[in-house]
Formats: structure tokens, C-alpha cells, sequence
């Protein structure tokens, strides 16, 4: 037992985030002060965590998609319409409650027809989806007739940046949507299922999987994860941009999960992983703008780590890690 | 024999691959005007024959000679000059060239240095004339029939190298009318004096068509014969090479009482994949499927199990007519199927043993009903050891067990099932010989169980060990029914080399 715990201690992933904070630390010896104002946490550590929390949510969504051996390059796309929808719905006087059901049910939407595209039409995931970033935009712009719609709506703008018991409300939504769907996947069969596609969708099939239907609910539900994550992109500025609302964070989504574990080519997949990908991203991103370096250091600080990820994932690295890791496994299993 | 001189002969020719030996000291001698069929099981040794005479391999030994010269043929493309043309099953063209475009890609007609297509269409044009195929070179070649696309891809090859000119397997994709266009172009080039060598699954297509027949068993010459007074036995017997002597005394399936209808399938078919048949599965019995290779065995399996959705006739299940247009539908009725081709279709071999086996149970139970780990160790720890599956633990992934037992696994997988009716293709394909023997007793022990079982096998003697029933195909009809005491390898043999009664050839 205790040999597994120190096991899963010595995850790559958990590594990182030392390291990253590690590094922010020594640059910036105030990282981890944290202060309480009006009620809330303030630092750079919350902020870390608050930054993060978009990212965070796409990545949620995406690691199920990525498993079944997808991608969805949508995800920034859907972010812009959830927003540009949910600001002209709270601008035309509607209550809160229609619009987020809009936006999220929009999400849904836009998620369900890249499931359609890839699962019914069989077109490869990242051209179906490469459809809806381009044209997700357009819908954007479309929505909020080409202009920034801004809102005040309080409500609203508390989704993005209000707090509760401290915390700003982006973690708490983070938080709350990691942790159910976590269990929703392990504590049902729906993960396995999911493996089981992106591992082989055709024996998976055989054996009785209604693998076109979980494929549309994978891509549902990050549509779902990208509209959440829209919502809050939206309150935080307390407006639409249809053309700069989530641009590029389909990358970092990607990044997230591929630095939380899940391989590209599906399978095996852990969302907890995935979000502590997200943060581990936020927190390079923070120590590079809380240390004074400038922020052009971010891309290819980034840059440096994708690299060390992908290196760290290749087949030699696994052959070599597979050989020590099997061989520790194998012994915390004989004495379990 | 004749005097002439063949126009392609290849003496003594082996090749291994590491310590494989495919191809032990083969030959064969193509005459001018000769259609010579190239026949063999999986394994024996087509392939990679044609891929050293079209220069694809180079041989360790032996030498091939053309018109009495020897040759050795360094690339494809220095065959094609040497004269030796191919066209493969799945026809190597361009779908989205024209059909001009196809004929002359990498030799277009050049007018001041670009192509002149004028010119490429009238020679397409009258190329294809000579093949009484009047078609729109101008259009783009996926836009026609599979056979027109051999048709186009033959008269490429001819252009190109004009003396030898291989097919393999060129009528697998092709119904019964379109095959017999393609013979007409074959013979229309044999009257013209090439060498066809011609490699299929169908002995109909052989009797049809060939002149002479080189037959290839495990890499060894079994023999090559004319075709003019070779019975179909000898020739079936040439490939399968089973002594007739076998007799009934190694079934261990004898008197075994078949219970209730099961299922019934009655005039089941799918157009160009398996033609209708009637069948009926009795609770408590093996019903064997035998016949060569691409007979519609796997094909049969497949529509039993809605992999593929019949577009012809019914399946009643307990006397009650039951659409099978999915897989899941067939698990739903208490079906099993382990396919042939286990890494693609069977195993999800990046998952564990233990998933690996729930996970069809898990799937008729839906995602919302989890099977605890409890249970789910629980079931697969019982498999493991009823069925002797070798795994260093349940919690390995599935990839890294040996063939024999990753079958083991996903037999384990439907058995989890409870399954009333089991459809096995090829269960010993592939597998050492200890499991081998373990599968077939399991085969026995599940029949003994009342369970329904439907076994494909290219293995003559394995099915006639466990079959209460055989059921014969060819050229993807079912041909024929054995019982009892019938169920012997020869008379299988016999019924696989039957006469087609009334087909018109």
C-alpha cells in the first residue's frame, strides 16, 4: 500500500508542478503569499488557480474526447458563441436562469453535431472539428452583429468573478465540474467504455459497445465544458468578443491533457491529471508575468515543456519506464 | 510437352524470412497463351512467389528466365519493362484521376512540354477499345464499377509490359456478371498470346478458366498440372492436402442429441458478400463451417452476428422473428462471436485482462450499472482459471498475453455473457498447439453444456472432431449439409469440390 502511494507521488505530472513552483518561488519569493481582502483569497497562487480554471474546465471535456482517439479543435471556437450568446441574451433583459440554459445548451449543440460529423459521418476528428472553430467564430460574430457586446448584469459578471467562502467562483465551478465528472466516469462504466473505443473501436463494437452513441456523447459533453468555460470568459470581462473569447485555448486544452497523461493515440485517461495539466500550464504562464520577465518568454517556455512531454511520452521513454514501473507494480501487488 | 519456349519460368526459388522459410525450392513455367491459375491456403506462399518475380523481393536461391533468358528483376518497375505486368485485388489506380490520367500516369503525351490531353484521351480511347469497353476516359475513374477499374488497371499492365500478366485475386470484389467481363478480357489476351497467371479463392473461377494449375502448400511445389482431366478432388486434395484415410473414429462428437431450434436464419444473405441460405442451430450442438478460404465463412459469421446487416431473409430466435442489424442486438439475444482476426476485432489491448473480459457483460448491463471491482475480479479470476488463461496477473494488459491466450480472453469475455449461442471464426488460427487442443476440448465441454456453437475452420480434421453438423460453403453459397456419419474430412472435401449443379459458367 504504501509502496503504491509513493508510486503515484512520483507521477511526472505531480513532479512538474513542483518544479514550476518550485522555480516561480525562487523568482518571485512572494508567490505563495496569500492574503484575505473584502472576504476573498488574493495571490499568486489563487490567481494561478482562478486563470487556470478556464483551461482547466476545456480540459475536463477534451480528455474525454482525446481517449476515444479524437480531438476537438472547436473547444475556443464554442467558448466565443456560449459568450457572444449568453451577453446578447442578458442585454435583451432575459433572466439568468434562460441565459445560461442558452449558452450551455448551445454548447451542447455545437457538440453534438462534431459527435454527428465524427461518429455518424466517420470524418476524422480534427477536420470535423476544424469545421466548427472556423465557423464557430462567424457564428459568434453573427450573434453579437460584429460589435464587443458588453453586459452589467450582475449576476452574470458573478460567474466569471465573484467568490464564494473565499474562493473565486471560476475554481469553484472548475472544481465542482472535475470532481463529478471524475466520478461520474469511475464510478459508472462510462470511462472504461471510453477506453475501450479509443483503444479499438471495432472489437469494442463486437463486443456490444454502442460506440457511436458514446462517440456523440463524448463530443456533447465537451461542447458542454467549452460553453461553461465561455461563461465565465465572457463575465470576467463583463463582455463579448467574438473574434478574442477563447483564442488559442484549444491548444492549451490539448496541452493540458496531453501533459496530464492521456496519450493522443486514446485510451487511458485521467481527468484529475488533465486539470492539474491546465494548472501546471497557469503557473508558467503567472511566474513568468509575477517575476518580471517578459511575457514573450511564455511561448517558448511552453514550447520547452510540450517538447519535454512528448519526450517523456515516446515509446523509448515508455519501453524504459514500463520496464522499472512493471517491475515496482508487480511487487505492491504481491504484497497487497 | 510443347516446344515452345515459356515465356516466364522461375526454377528452384526459396526465400525465408529470418529463420522463416516461405518458399522452398518452387518453380513454375508460364506459356505463351496460357492462363495459369496460382493456387494455395493462407500461408503458402502466392504472395510472396509474385512478389519475387515482379522484383518486390529478391529470392536467396533459384533463377527466373524470360524467353530463356535469365533475369533478375531489381524493382516492380524493371519488371514491367522485363514484360511482367500485375494487378492487385484492390486495384492500384487513382479514383480521383481521369481514367486517361490513370492509363498513362508517369508516360502522359507531351505536346512543348506539358501534357497533351488530346492526345492521352484518343490513345485511352482506343486502348480500351480493344477491350470492348466504350467509357468516358475523361472522367474521373472512381466514379465506375470495381470491375471497370480492373478492367482499366489490366489494360495499363498489358500496355506497359505486354508479355506476363499476373492477377491476384482479381474477382473478390466482383458479382457473378462482372466476373464473367473479366474472363472475356482474360481470354481475349490469351488469344493474343500472354501469359496470365491468375490467383483466386474460387475453383468454379479455376475450372472456368484456367488452362493450367500450379498448386503451393507451405511453401513447397505440391505439383502443376493441365487442367484438362484434373478432378475437382485431386485438385482440392492437391491444396488441402488431408490423407483421405481419416475415418470417422476421431470424432469425439458422435451421438450427441441436438435439442431445441435455437435460432433459425432462413434465406439469409447480403448481396455480393454471402448468398441466401437456410440454417438452423440447435440448442447443444456444433454446427461446423467448412470451405476454402474466401468461400463466405467469415462473411456468414459476420451477418449472424449483425456485424454486417443481411439485406435478404429472416433470423427467428426462439421461433420469433429478431432483427440483427448491430452487434449489440446479437449480445442482446444472448449471441457471442470471436472473430478471426483477434487484434483487430477481438482484444482492446491496451486494457486489462480483467476489463478485457467484463466487458461485454458490462456492456449488456449499460455504463450506468458498474459491475463492482469486486465482481469484476471476481469473474475474471474464475475465467483465468477455468479456461487456464496464462496471465502473470488480471491487472496486465491483454496485448502482451500470447495469441492462444488472448483468445482464451475474449472466449472468456462472451462465456461472462452466459451466452446461449456462440459463433467461433478460426478459434485455433494462430496459437500454439497446446492451446490448440485445450480449445477444441473447451469447444466440447461448452456443447456439453447446451450451449449452440458455430465454428469456422480451415482445419478439416478440427471439425470433424467436435461437429454434430457441417455445413459445406463455396463461392459464397452454402452447398451443402453433413451429418453423422458423413462428417468425415474426405467427404467434406468431396462436397467442397463438388460440381456446381446448374450454375450457368
Amino acid at each position: 500500500m504504501n509502496a503504491s502511494v509513493l508510486a503515484s507521488l512520483a507521477k511526472p505530472q505531480y513532479v512538474a508542478l513542483g518544479l514550476v513552483l518550485l522555480i516561480n518561488w525562487l523568482l518571485f519569493p512572494n508567490f505563495f503569499d496569500i492574503r484575505i481582502q473584502d472576504g476573498r483569497l488574493f495571490g499568486s497562487i489563487i490567481d494561478v488557480f482562478n486563470r487556470g480554471a478556464p483551461v482547466a474546465i476545456l480540459a475536463v471535456g477534451m480528455t474525454a474526447v482525446i481517449a476515444t482517439k479524437g480531438v476537438d479543435l472547436s473547444v475556443g471556437a464554442v467558448m466565443a458563441v456560449a459568450g457572444a450568446a449568453a451577453a446578447t441574451l442578458v442585454q435583451a433583459g432575459h433572466p439568468l436562469g434562460v441565459v445560461l440554459a442558452a449558452a450551455l445548451g448551445i454548447g451542447l449543440l455545437c457538440g453534438l453535431w462534431n459527435g454527428f460529423l465524427v461518429a455518424v459521418l466517420d470524418l476524422q476528428p480534427i477536420i470535423a472539428t476544424l469545421i466548427l472553430m472556423v465557423a464557430g467564430r462567424g457564428i459568434a460574430q453573427l450573434i453579437t452583429e460584429g460589435f464587443i457586446v458588453t453586459f452589467t448584469d450582475p449576476a452574470l459578471i458573478f460567474v466569471g468573478t465573484g467568490s464564494v467562502l473565499g474562493l473565486p467562483m471560476p475554481v469553484i465551478i472548475a472544481l465542482v465540474l472535475t470532481v463529478a465528472a471524475t466520478l461520474v466516469m469511475r464510478r459508472t462504466a462510462l470511462g472504461l467504455f471510453i477506453e475501450a473505443i479509443g483503444v479499438n473501436r471495432s472489437a469494442s463494437s463486437y463486443a456490444g459497445l454502442r460506440s457511436k452513441l458514446l462517440l456523440i456523447g463524448v463530443y456533447a459533453f465537451c461542447g458542454l465544458c467549452a460553453s461553461i468555460a465561455g461563461l465565465i470568459a465572457a463575465a470576467d470581462i463583463r463582455g463579448a468578443d467574438a473574434n478574442n473569447a477563447g483564442l488559442w485555448l484549444e491548444l492549451d486544452a490539448i496541452l493540458a491533457v496531453v501533459v496530464g497523461g492521456t496519450s493522443l493515440l486514446g485510451g487511458r485517461f485521467s481527468i484529475p491529471l488533465s486539470v492539474l495539466g491546465a494548472i501546471i500550464i497557469q503557473a508558467m504562464n503567472t511566474g513568468i508575468l509575477v517575476s518580471g520577465f517578459p511575457p514573450e518568454f511564455n511561448l517558448i517556455v511552453k514550447a520547452g515543456v510540450i517538447i519535454l512531454i512528448l519526450v517523456v511520452q515516446s515509446p523509448l521513454a515508455t519501453r524504459l519506464w514500463g520496464f522499472f514501473s512493471s517491475e515496482s507494480r508487480n511487487k505492491a501487488e504481491k504484497r497487497s | 510437352m510443347h516446344q515452345t519456349l515459356p515465356v516466364l519460368s522461375a526454377e528452384a526459388i526459396s526465400k525465408s524470412f529470418l529463420a522463416h522459410r516461405v518458399l522452398d525450392d518452387v518453380g513454375i513455367a508460364l506459356m505463351p497463351g496460357e492462363v495459369h491459375a496460382l493456387l494455395g491456403e493462407n500461408g503458402a506462399g502466392k504472395s510472396t512467389l509474385i512478389k519475387i518475380l515482379t522484383g518486390a523481393y529478391k529470392p536467396d536461391a533459384g533463377i527466373i528466365r524470360i524467353e530463356g533468358v535469365e533475369v533478375t528483376p531489381h524493382d516492380t518497375k524493371h519488371a514491367q519493362q522485363l514484360g511482367i505486368g500485375t494487378v492487385y485485388q484492390e486495384v492500384n489506380l487513382l479514383p480521383n484521376m481521369t481514367v486517361a490520367e490513370n492509363l498513362f500516369i508517369g508516360r502522359q503525351p507531351l505536346r512543348f512540354g506539358f501534357v497533351d490531353r488530346r492526345r492521352m484521351e484518343r490513345a485511352a480511347r482506343e486502348m480500351l477499345a480493344r477491350y470492348d469497353l466504350a467509357i468516358d476516359v475523361s472522367a474521373e475513374l472512381g466514379a465506375y464499377s470495381v470491375a471497370v477499374q480492373q478492367i482499366v488497371a489490366i489494360a495499363r499492365a498489358v500496355d506497359i509490359s505486354g508479355k506476363v500478366l499476373i492477377l491476384d485475386e482479381p474477382t473478390a470484389s466482383l458479382d457473378r456478371h462482372e466476373v464473367q467481363i473479366l474472363f472475356e478480357v482474360i481470354r481475349g489476351l490469351r488469344a493474343r498470346g500472354m501469359a496470365i497467371v491468375f490467383i483466386t479463392h474460387f475453383l468454379d473461377q479455376v475450372f472456368d478458366l484456367a488452362d493450367r494449375v500450379t498448386v503451393l502448400r507451405n511453401g513447397r511445389l505440391v505439383g502443376s498440372k493441365p487442367l484438362a482431366g484434373l478432378g475437382r478432388m485431386e485438385l482440392v486434395t492437391m491444396m488441402l492436402g488431408k490423407a483421405l484415410e481419416h475415418e470417422s473414429s476421431m470424432r469425439i462428437a458422435t451421438d450427441r442429441p441436438a435439442g431445441d431450434v435455437l435460432a433459425s436464419f432462413k434465406g439469409y444473405g447480403l448481396r455480393r458478400k454471402v448468398g441466401e441460405f437456410d440454417l438452423d442451430i440447435h440448442k447443444g450442438e456444433v454446427v461446423g463451417v467448412a470451405g476454402l478460404l474466401g468461400s463466405g465463412r467469415t462473411e456468414m459469421a459476420r451477418l449472424m452476428f449483425g456485424i454486417d446487416r443481411a439485406d435478404q431473409g429472416q433470423a427467428l430466435v426462439d421461433g420469433k422473428p429478431v432483427n440483427i442489424g448491430q452487434a449489440r442486438d446479437a449480445v442482446a439475444l444472448g449471441f457471442g462471436f470471436c472473430p478471426e482476426d483477434r487484434k483487430t476485432d477481438g482484444i482492446v489491448g491496451d486494457l486489462t485482462v480483467r476489463e478485457n473480459i467484463m466487458l461485454a457483460l458490462q456492456a449488456r448491463r449499460g455504463w450506468a450499472k458498474p459491475l463492482s471491482l469486486r465482481e469484476q475480479r471476481a469473474l475474471a479470476d474464475k475465467f483465468v482459471k477455468a479456461l487456464d488463461i496464462r496471465a502473470a496477473s488480471i491487472e496486465m494488459p491483454v496485448k502482451l498475453l500470447s495469441g492462444g491466450n488472448q483468445q482464451k480472453v475474449i472466449l472468456a469475455r462472451w462465456l461472462a455473457t452466459e451466452p446461449r449461442f456462440l459463433i467461433l471464426d478460426e478459434p485455433t488460427r494462430g496459437i500454439d498447439v497446446g492451446a490448440h487442443a485445450e480449445i477444441i476440448r473447451m469447444i466440447n465441454r461448452l456443447c456439453e453444456e447446451g450451449l449452440a456453437l458455430c465454428v469456422i475452420s480451415s482445419e478439416l480434421d478440427e471439425i470433424v472432431a467436435y461437429s454434430s453438423r457441417v455445413v459445406v460453403l463455396r463461392d459464397r453459397q452454402m452447398v451443402g449439409q453433413l451429418r453423422g456419419a458423413e462428417i468425415t474430412p474426405a467427404r467434406i472435401m468431396e462436397t467442397i469440390a463438388a460440381e456446381p449443379e446448374g450454375i450457368p459458367s
